[in-house]
């Protein structure tokens, strides 16, 4: 705020208020995000964030090894580098994606600041303002934000135990068609899906890169979860079916260390060229020393069994939730059951809102996602997302607990006042990044 | 720590109460202000490490910068007492009347005070007589539109303006999230305003008066947090009389509940002009979008030497207090 006496005809206290573009207009303090706010604190059993749990990481190797890093090639880390990425990491990249059938070339691969930025950078150069993304509904957050940043408008695709429906994607298109509009894109989390923390069936992956061909629909495949799988299964990638019409997503948010903010994408020759400018023009390169330190972990620490431990550490969490689920939860709720990644997705008794139950909760110190969140057209009421990544198992129980005891009281709220629909409050309807 | 001859302070901000973000903030700005000041300033957490803190540490004085909850109902006042630690604001016993929105408004309305009429519901009384039939007396009562807000709680969280009777189940529903009892008022159309009142060596000052004018109509969580969704006017476009009369509501308020220190009234002037007080609060938001900087502002002072000057207050009340 100005030091100086109020304007006459009063403040907004934001001079800057005609100047915004449009799509600014979203951009406001949030309600939701307030009560976010507490989440962090030891007292509340936090289900809501999707903070990757780092307490196994080899910490004074990796210490050791960031210093010698930065005595050895100092000035090369330190520096500026290309906008496409060090070389050796995306050959390293490349022998990543293998694991999930994927075979590709390292010049196809454009390092990102997290595949949030790759996220980004596609949804950047394929969509004009009022061009139609496809998803999964739910979908991913990030992604709203970011089609919702371009302006694009996301019709969403059913998905059920086995992922993205295809009998519903086909119809989600005709139905586009028959107005003569197309899709630029699906974008799709394929393995461990955030946040329904369902896969797609082996059997569909073929039928839905079929149906999206057909279409002349691009796909857009996200996989941060992929390496995941608490029994240690990986699944084909959609990017090992089809070279030519997939644009892959990759991270090392969820493997390795989300700070480093190291992702990529992998994409057709074409499109690729048109990422590197668009990169460019964000960032003019990804940051260099955070891609050698990931390369240099890649290179002289064991990752896969790094990787094998997260395996382990998130399925005993899964276990735990899923338990407490079965254990606590009232009659009328139903969730995923989650094989490898962060979340289950639970829809709560008809009647309940999971927004306006939300300060509720949080005085019951237990925290969630509320699953419109997770929809660009309102819909999700019923559901909330409940991470288990983060917290012991011995808290996840308490959490769930807790959150039992919320719905009970909700419920009796229910039976008072009858169904509702909560009012549409304004602004981010998820926590932040740094909300475990 | 302070070297000898510093004063030295703790802002208490965060908490765990549905306002902690804007507490976290109010702190950040007041901290920031005092030291401009030349203050010594910590900034600490009302967390499990709070009471060793001031044991061991012992500030000059501590000022509650906390919003909602245990930093607004008198409880960690309280403690402040009980360990014998100097502090800005208001006492305990006069924290929860002001902190219960029911009982400061039938408090001061049997002083003569005007306040939009109301009732105070809690939700077992929805659950055992039917709710159709007290929301239906509920409109009968107070009429249409109609504002329904927690009985205790800041920020507007969970407050809503209610136009049409079919809306009130889910507004009802999403008021009683914030708490088991909802106060539903009279929507008195009219001037917003806001009134911050200090304590002084001759007793409690109104500042002038910031008139607050949502762009949407309602001044919610986002249109009180996001700065270009509200107009402030400070000081308020009203007639002298007008601001006189608002001043002297605000200072009414401040000294018929025992408010102290400093404490914003939050007031309507309705058609007539009759300014009518809608709730006080004694830990008063401090954000960059927060009207007391604006009105202390409108004062002609600096935030940081109004609460330098509250420090000294709380600082000889404890010496007088306390010694011996």
């Amino acid at each position: 705020m100005s030091s100086s006496p109020m304007h006459p005809e009063g403040s907004s206290l934001d001079p800057h208020l005609r100047r915004y573009a449009a799509r600014a207009a979203g951009m406001t303090a949030s309600e939701v995000r307030a009560l976010f706010s507490v989440a962090n604190r030891p007292e509340v059993v936090s289900l809501a964030g999707g903070m990757p749990n780092l307490s196994a990481l080899p910490l004074d190797s990796l210490s050791a090894e960031i210093g010698k890093l930065v005595v050895t090639d100092g000035l090369v880390a330190l520096q500026y580098g290309s906008g496409q990425g060090i070389a050796e990491l995306r050959e390293q990249i490349c022998r990543i994606m293998a694991l999930e059938g994927i075979s590709a070339h390292a010049d196809d691969v454009v390092v990102t600041v997290g595949s949030q930025m790759g996220l980004d950078l596609v949804t950047r150069i394929f969509c004009d303002p009022g061009d139609v993304v496809l998803a999964e509904g739910p979908s991913y957050v990030g992604a709203l934000g970011s089609f919702s940043a371009y302006q694009a408008q996301v019709v969403h695709v059913e998905l059920d135990e086995h992922g993205l429906q295809p009998q519903a994607l086909r119809e989600a298109l005709a139905s586009l068609a028959s107005q003569g509009r197309r899709a630029k894109f699906l974008y799709t989390i394929p393995n461990f899906h955030n946040p329904a923390g369902v896969t797609l069936a082996v059997s569909r992956r073929a039928e839905v890169l079929d149906i999206c061909a057909s279409y002349g629909v691009l796909v857009v495949e996200d996989n941060p979860y992929g390496l995941l799988g608490f029994d240690g299964q990986t699944y084909p990638a959609l990017r090992s079916y089809d070279r030519d019409n997939v644009v892959y997503l990759g991270s090392f948010s969820k493997t390795f260390a989300a700070g480093l903010r190291v992702g990529w994408v992998l994409a057709p020759h074409a499109v690729r060229e048109k990422l590197v400018l668009a990169a460019e023009s964000a960032t003019l390169c990804p940051p260099t020393i955070n891609q050698l330190i990931v390369s240099r972990y890649l290179s002289t620490h064991d990752w896969q069994g790094q990787i094998k431990s997260f395996q382990r550490s998130y399925g005993e969490r899964r276990d735990a939730m899923l338990s407490a689920l079965d254990q606590y939860l009232p009659s009328g709720c139903s969730w995923t059951r989650p094989d490898g990644g962060f979340f289950v997705w639970l829809t709560v008794p008809e009647g309940i809102d999971t927004k306006a139950m939300l300060p509720r909760a949080v005085t019951a110190r237990v925290a969630y996602v509320s699953g419109t969140g997770f929809y660009a057209d309102g819909f999700g009421s019923r559901q909330m997302r409940l991470s288990f990544c983060y917290p012991t198992p011995e808290r996840i129980r308490e959490g769930v607990r807790r959150l039992a005891n919320v719905l009970a009281d909700e419920l009796e709220l229910f039976r008072t006042f009858g169904p509702v629909t909560s009012r549409r409050l304004s602004g981010p309807q998820s926590p932040a990044p740094d909300t475990a | 720590m302070s070297k000898p001859g510093e004063r030295w302070v703790a802002v208490l901000s965060g908490g765990l109460s549905h306002e902690r973000d804007v507490s976290l903030r109010s702190g950040r700005r007041l901290s920031a202000a005092l030291r401009e000041t030349g203050l010594v300033v910590d900034e600490w957490d009302a967390d499990a490490r709070l009471v060793d803190r001031l044991h061991g540490d012992r500030p000059d004085a501590v000022i509650v910068a906390l919003h909602g909850g245990e930093g607004e109902n008198g409880a960690v006042q309280n403690v402040l007492e009980m360990l014998r630690v100097p502090y800005v604001g208001t006492d305990p016993r006069a924290c929860r009347r002001a902190w219960d929105k029911p009982t400061a408004k039938a408090e001061l309305s049997r002083s003569g005070l005007s306040t939009p009429d109301w009732v105070v519901l809690p939700h077992s009384t929805f659950r055992e007589l039917g709710a159709q039939a007290v929301l239906d007396a509920m409109v009968d009562r107070l009429g249409l539109p109609m504002i329904l807000k927690p009985d205790q709680g800041g920020s507007s969280l969970g407050a809503q303006v209610v136009r049409d009777a079919a809306d009130l189940p889910a507004a009802m529903v999403g008021c009683l999230a914030y708490g088991d009892t909802v106060l539903a008022e009279r929507f008195v159309p009219g001037v917003e305003v806001a009134v911050t009142v200090i304590d002084g060596p001759d007793g409690p000052v109104a500042l002038p008066a910031v008139e607050i004018t949502p762009e949407h109509g309602v001044f919610d969580y986002t249109a009180r947090y996001t700065a270009g969704l509200t107009t402030f006017h400070a000081p308020a476009r009203l007639a002298p009389d007008a601001a006189e009369r608002v001043g002297a509501l605000a200072v009414s308020a401040h000294r018929l509940l025992g408010l102290r220190d400093v404490s914003r009234t939050d007031a309507i002037i309705d058609a007539s002009g009759e300014p009518q007080f809608l709730e006080v609060n004694v830990s008063p938001g401090l954000t960059e979008t927060s009207s007391l900087p604006m009105a202390v502002l409108a004062a002609g002072m600096s935030l940081g030497e109004v609460f330098a000057g509250l420090v000294e207050r709380a600082v000889a009340r404890g010496a007088a207090k306390y010694s011996g």
